[in-house]
């Protein structure tokens, strides 16, 4: 009676990445109400800079009203339902991506599509350059929602990439083609490569020769690049080896006959949901110099448009250079805290992280706390760690990780207090195993 | 390889089609009372201008809302993180309640069954994905809003077979005229997972009856696994008898809450968007008592989700039973007087319309005014009245209507002078027309014509003062 879409269980929404959210909902931790409850990690969320955004809105009431120098812009604003989105604040977002992205390239606003969220970007993306039963290839592990966002009503395939903690998990172009190779012996026609720069949940940022293997790899095989640079303001250690570089610059350094054609295969995916914490806004955006993926995805923007009453107010926050850039610093030094917190209470519980410079997230190591080096053990671990120490991470499994052992937690949606007691339940649940299997550890240790 | 989807590169979106072209149009050379006063009039956009001092004062009153305070205190990050796809649920209470508002409280929805979306543009589109596979085909009484064409068909890969409604009954959806689409459907070897309508109707501006709200609710009970969509958009806009009855009316008299078969199958569409003349915010939503469907749906409303500062702004308006009591019937009253405007000064032009009795547009009968009874002949009427007349309406033919001669002028988005200027315009066009086939003109008419085509696709202001002169 339905179509296919609704019946099945393709929107992926039955992984463990959801229903340690679901179990997280029947016993939510409260520091009064319920202390001994679940404490959400695994929810990349940026809640550490509000009180900036709030004393921002009560020196603006004024945008807050709708009102644009004292007149009100209510009227227009209500009937604004322009799918090339508001002038102003495409101008705002461009000017804010160019400062914030350290003035190396000019974005402008006529190749940008507004979405309601990097959700909406993602998937109308696939349905530009895909059709049905066409692939294309994402580096693991990668955001879960992926599966749901890229496939579930294209219709598209997902390749993954394997990459190994052995490299630090970064993208060669060996394994690049091995994937490749493996959608020529499923017969799926690979259109291109999606990655998420910096890398959730991995919390690093590509590096410059990644970049440029992609890009390689992308001219060779004639396909596309899809970077999700939505953690691009997260970005909180920047020294000269480990600063942002955003594939748009790395493309704009080819200068050769080849940089014609890859010019147009290129697109950006970006959202406010992240960097600003306003995920419940509706704010991303699609990036790109294909002049046909533009014009396409503009009207397919017309499934998900931008509240105009949100783009105003946005438009204004975003103008207001002086406060970004405060607001862009103060927040990565909140997060570099936040992050250092994290990784230092975690080594307290004889765990290690792989050492990031971005994201919302540490990509966390717990292979030594399994019983088996299989993905049943991990499981049996996440379980554990979910309902008996009473954390919600991120299996590494849901990210479609190739090696059992490794979580996503999260760091930013939390209270300090919440994140001291998070680490501390974890040192008590590390001891418990320690001193119960510690002849075991220590023969784990060896193996590796 | 072809490097873009076909989706990217087809024109199944359908914006090539002449409603869009009018728009473009206007784009080039839109009317302004003091600044461009010879420009072309929009009556092309089913907008509702007329009741944004309700709204704006309202706003004045209630200065927190905006301001993202609830009792005096910032609830800017509870907000700004929300973005759980089941909806504030304050904001989904207050829906319900409006849209029983509107139907006079003979039906109530329960706000667990209701999915927000980004406008009902999202809301089809996303029912499409749930009750259709590619290739599986609704029938849609025409005439119907040319958005269709791409909303239900472009990224979905269904396809719409006409339900052909003619102007002999006033456009009413007869049981013949359903058979012989099923039955089209079949030839064509489509399989019809459902029917849409759009009740209030645009393109018509008229509220379908009892009979044909009976007739739709028969034809899918005795089709297993047909669904009916009833596109509610304009509800709030009736403004005259015969009243607003919703298909959740009729499933209520006619069915026990028991006959799972029915309830599941019949879904309603609605939007804030001309109600309350908000389609910047995007408001929409789906109700459905299937539980599949509202799960599937509300998980595919990720894709399209109401910005939570909106939701938040427009749960208190709503939440406001005193207010929207207020505006619903100010509103209505407002745009019944605007309707006899433009009946009235068409009337005065020797153009009737359908007698209607909601939307915020009428469908006029330019029949008589045609060359020839075709569809040819629409279009170069039509291309008259936008660049000579220059009033940007609608042809019907955009609107899949399958008999010559009818267009969609809208009365909602422009203030009341503009109004009666375009109504003059119209008179002496009209004028001119009889006049000049009074006296045999037939020659100066048809060279007109033949430089109109040209012209057209290549139009610049500069152009425009050229044929002036001519003219004259």
């Amino acid at each position: 009676m339905l179509s296919r879409k609704a019946s099945k269980d393709s929107h992926g929404q039955d992984s463990s990445y959801f229903q340690g959210w679901q179990e997280y909902e029947k016993n939510s931790y409260h520091p009064i109400q319920n202390p001994m409850g679940i404490i959400q990690m695994g929810l990349a969320e940026n809640q550490l800079s509000f009180d900036l955004l709030e004393s921002w809105l009560r020196r603006n009431s004024n945008t807050m009203a709708l009102k644009k120098d004292g007149v009100s812009a209510f009227k227009d604003l209500a009937l604004f339902q322009d799918y090339h989105g508001l002038p102003a604040f495409k101008e705002a977002l461009v000017n804010f991506m160019t400062s914030m992205r350290g003035n190396k390239i000019k974005y402008s606003s006529d190749k940008l599509v507004l979405t309601a969220g990097a959700t909406a970007a993602n998937e109308i993306l696939m349905f530009c350059l895909t059709d049905p039963g066409q692939a294309f290839i994402l580096p693991t592990p990668y955001y879960p929602g992926f599966d749901r966002d890229l496939k579930w009503r294209t219709g598209a395939e997902i390749i993954p990439m394997h990459c190994s903690s052995s490299n630090g998990f970064r993208i060669t172009r060996c394994a690049l083609e091995q994937a490749y190779q493996l959608g020529q012996e499923l017969n799926l026609k690979i259109k291109g490569v999606l990655v998420t720069n910096p890398s959730n949940p991995l919390g690093t940022t590509m590096t410059k020769t990644e970049l440029n293997h992609l890009l390689d790899f992308a001219i060779d095989k004639n396909i596309h690049i899809v970077s999700d640079e939505i953690y691009s303001g997260t970005v909180f250690d920047s020294s000269s080896t480990t600063s942002f570089t955003s594939i748009m610059e790395v493309l704009n350094e080819r200068n050769n006959n080849n940089y014609n054609n890859i010019r147009n295969h290129v697109h950006m995916v970006y959202s406010l949901s992240k960097d600003l914490g306003l995920p419940g806004f509706r704010v991303g955006m699609i990036y790109s110099n294909n002049e046909k993926v533009i014009a396409a995805a503009t009207k397919m923007s017309s499934f998900a448009l931008v509240s105009s009453q949100t783009q105003f107010l946005l438009s204004n926050l975003l103008s207001d250079a002086k406060f970004i850039k405060k607001y862009m610093v103060e927040n990565q030094r909140r997060l570099k805290r936040r992050k250092d917190m994290l990784v230092r209470g975690l080594r307290k519980a004889g765990i290690s992280c792989l050492r990031s410079n971005a994201g919302l997230f540490c990509w966390v190591d717990m292979r030594h706390l399994l019983s088996s080096d299989s993905f049943e053990a991990e499981k049996e671990l996440w379980k554990r760690i979910v309902c008996e120490v009473g954390l919600n991470i991120s299996p590494g499994s849901s990210c479609h990780c190739s090696q059992p052992g490794w979580f996503r937690i999260c760091f930013a949606n939390i209270s300090e207090d919440a994140l001291h007691l998070a680490m501390h339940r974890m040192k008590a649940f590390t001891n418990s195993i320690f001193s119960v299997r510690l002849p075991i550890i220590m023969m784990r240790k060896k193996s590796f | 390889m072809r490097l873009l989807s076909t989706k990217a590169t087809c024109n199944s979106h359908g914006q090539d089609s002449s409603y869009f072209l009018g728009w473009q149009e206007y784009e080039k050379n839109p009317y302004d009372e003091i600044l461009n006063p010879k420009g072309i009039i929009q009556m092309g956009l089913a907008e509702n201008q007329l009741s944004f001092d309700l709204l704006e004062s309202w706003l004045a009153k209630n200065p927190d809302v905006s301001g993202f305070k609830r009792d005096g205190k910032s609830i800017l990050r509870e907000l700004a993180l929300f973005q759980d796809y089941h909806g504030l649920s304050s904001f989904k209470e207050a829906m319900v309640d409006f849209m029983a508002e509107i139907r006079g409280n003979r039906v109530t929805f329960d706000p667990d069954h209701m999915v927000l979306t980004a406008g009902s543009t999202s809301a089809n589109e996303t029912l499409m994905f749930c009750l259709a596979e590619k290739g599986d085909a609704f029938l849609l009484p025409t005439p119907y809003y040319p958005g269709f064409d791409r909303d239900l068909k472009w990224r979905t890969g269904v396809e719409i077979v006409p339900i052909h409604c003619s102007s002999d009954n006033n456009f009413q959806i007869t049981e013949s005229a359903l058979e012989q689409a099923y039955e089209e459907a079949q030839n064509l070897n489509l399989n019809v997972k459902g029917i849409l309508v759009t009740n209030p109707s645009n393109p018509l501006g008229t509220t379908l009856s009892l009979e044909e709200l009976n007739l739709l609710v028969d034809f899918i009970s005795g089709h297993k696994n047909m669904h009916l969509i009833s596109d509610e958009i304009y509800s709030g806009t009736v403004f005259n008898s015969p009243g607003f009855v919703s298909v959740m009316e009729v499933l209520n008299n006619r069915f026990s809450d028991a006959d799972e078969a029915i309830w599941d199958r019949v879904h309603v569409v609605y939007s804030l968007s001309k109600d309350l003349g908000l389609p910047g915010f995007r408001v929409g939503c789906i109700y459905s008592e299937n539980d599949t469907v509202v799960a599937a749906a509300t998980k595919m409303s990720s894709f399209g989700l109401v910005s939570s500062q909106t939701q938040y702004l427009l749960s208190a308006m709503l939440e406001d039973k005193k207010f929207t009591r207020k505006y619903l019937v100010e509103n209505q009253k407002r745009l019944r007087r605007r309707q006899k405007m433009l009946v009235s000064g068409l009337e005065k032009s020797g153009i009737k319309c359908l007698e209607s009795n909601a939307g915020l547009f009428c469908w006029v009968d330019m029949r008589h005014l045609l060359k020839s009874n075709t569809f040819e002949a629409e279009m170069d009427l039509w291309k008259r009245i936008v660049y000579d007349v220059k009033l940007n309406i609608s042809p019907g033919s955009s609107c899949h209507c399958s008999e010559p001669g009818w267009f969609r002028v809208c009365f909602a988005n422009m203030s009341e002078q503009t109004l009666k200027l375009a109504m003059k315009r119209l008179k002496s066009f009209v004028a001119e027309l009889s006049s000049s086939s009074d006296n045999g003109d037939n020659k100066a008419h048809q060279s007109k014509r033949k430089s109109l085509t040209k012209w057209v696709f290549r139009l610049s202001s500069r152009d425009h003062r050229q044929r002036d002169q001519e003219e004259r």
